[in-house]
């Protein structure tokens, strides 16, 4: 019970750590994932084809395989980087690939009309996106792109098998100084639980938000 | 008519995959002139209307507007899409936005007009096709005719050479579709130039200077409503003529 108290530093790094790589990492994949879906919407062909490319290698591929690639890998064309921004590179990758398919569906339940009465008007291809399409395609991208952000804080839990400071690896240091594993877990798992919920209430005051605007 | 082309068409196909639906469609629209185009569902009237501004491109041939072939993809190509407007058989009104702002936006948006004054054009529009005290409310609220006279509105406050319809009054109930195509006359008799799919025959002959019947991605007939409508030359035209005035 009080392996809580006890290592309430240990913990608040662990914590901290595992905020800041999902606040970055989300940052990353909703820019990124925006980038794409615009690509993959576009009227030019080269970018269609990198926007498709993008999504599919990266949504095939493990995570903790990206993770090996991007620090193990990167490393060997000489980009030396601390391995927070390597963890923060991986997993915001990794998730701008479901971030872009998410906005898709989302644009993809806006009528054709919209974007041809935008079109004919004489709005160009980002206007149509920024004026029309995506704020009506944005309500329903919400939801999905909550799951998405939940799942991409419980994968940062990935980082900690590559030495970066994060909730999930205070286990390791804890069990060694011998508290009982089930505490143990019982505050890292509530840990994840705080960071999840507070992403889930951020997404459903968006939704209401955007809900009346309409 | 027809001395001073806006819009010309020379030998245009277009196909959808293996199905040919332009077949070496030529038309020329005077500045000034209103041209109906009538004919058999499928038969190639929207996708025609729609390779005018380019929403469907086509696979050989000419278009051309005011002289100048339509331009690839990218700003030159937005830049005349402000000059040919677009009116759709399922209105397309921005679904987010009120009426006023559906009028304005592209003004903001395209011609960089500021706010105050692309809203005082937007209402002095909404006013000419009757729907002044409409203007905060939002498409939804608004009934099938209304919607289609905002969609007029929203089309003219960009200030177009030419508008196209493509079939205005097919989505709406029999009783709103004469405060639609009132707006559609008045804006002939002010020497608007117009390209009109359309099966109403009253509207043709009132307001039209011709008619164009299409059938199977051809030009079939092009000439002066009453000649086509009193004694259509071909077969096709009887044919559907017949079966259109049945009902
Ligand atoms: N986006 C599309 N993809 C494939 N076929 C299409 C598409 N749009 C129209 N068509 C086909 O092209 C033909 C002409 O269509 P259209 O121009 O809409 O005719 P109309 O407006 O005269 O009814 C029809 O056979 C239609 O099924
Ligand atoms: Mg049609």
């Amino acid at each position: 019970m009080n392996v809580l108290t006890d290592n309430w530093s240990l913990y608040g790094r662990g914590f901290l750590g595992t905020v800041e790589l999902t606040v970055y990492a989300s940052l990353l994949a909703l820019v990124l994932g925006f980038v794409m879906a615009a690509f993959r919407a576009a009227p030019v062909g080269s970018l269609r084809a990198f926007g498709t490319v993008w999504v599919t290698v990266l949504r095939n591929t493990p995570l903790t395989l990206l993770f090996f690639a991007v620090l193990l890998g990167l490393p060997r064309f000489g980009v030396v980087l601390p391995f927070t921004l390597f963890a923060v590179l991986a997993l915001g990758c990794y998730t701008s690939a479901f971030v872009c398919e998410a906005l898709r569906a989302g644009i993809n339940t806006v009528p054709r009309g919209q974007g041809e009465a935008a079109r004919s008007l004489g709005m160009s291809f980002t206007q149509t996106l920024g004026a029309v399409v995506l704020p009506q395609a944005f309500r329903s991208v919400i939801p999905p792109i909550g799951s998405t952000l939940i799942a991409l804080a419980k994968n940062s839990a990935i980082a900690g098998a590559f030495s970066v400071t994060e909730l999930l690896g205070t286990y390791k240091t804890l069990n060694e100084l011998g508290y009982g594993i089930i505490w143990t877990f019982v505050w890292i798992a509530l840990g994840y639980l705080i960071i999840t919920l507070t992403i889930s209430a951020v997404f459903t005051v968006l939704e209401k938000r955007w809900g009346v605007a309409r | 008519m027809a001395v001073d082309p806006l819009i010309e068409l020379r030998d245009v196909n277009k196909y959808y995959g293996r199905l040919h639906v332009l077949k070496d469609v030529s038309l020329t629209v005077g500045r000034g002139e209103v041209v109906v185009v009538i004919g058999p569902s499928g038969s190639g009237k929207s996708t025609l209307c729609r390779a005018v501004n380019r929403l469907e491109t086509i696979e050989s041939g000419r278009i051309t507007v005011g002289g100048r072939d339509l331009p690839e993809e990218g700003k030159a190509l937005a830049r005349l899409r402000t000059e040919v407007g677009m009116v759709f058989q399922s209105f397309n009104l921005f679904a987010h936005r009120t009426v006023l702002d559906n009028v304005s936006l592209a003004p903001v948006k395209v011609r960089r007009r500021s706010r105050a004054d692309a809203d005082r054009r937007s209402r002095e529009l909404l006013d000419r096709v009757g729907l002044a005290d409409q203007a905060d409310k939002y498409p939804a609220q608004l009934s099938g005719g209304q919607q289609q006279r905002v969609a007029i509105a929203r089309a003219l406050a960009m200030d177009p050479e030419v508008l196209l319809f493509d079939e205005p009054t097919s989505a709406l109930d029999p009783e709103m579709i004469n405060e639609v195509l009132e707006v559609m006359r008045q804006l002939a008799r002010d020497g608007m130039t117009m390209v009109v799919v359309t099966h109403e025959m009253g509207f043709a002959r009132s307001a039209a200077h011709r008619v164009v019947f299409m059938a199977d991605g051809r030009v079939i007939e092009d000439r002066a409503p009453e000649e086509f409508f009193t004694s259509p030359r071909s077969e096709r035209a009887r044919d559907f003529l017949s079966k259109i005035l049945t009902h």
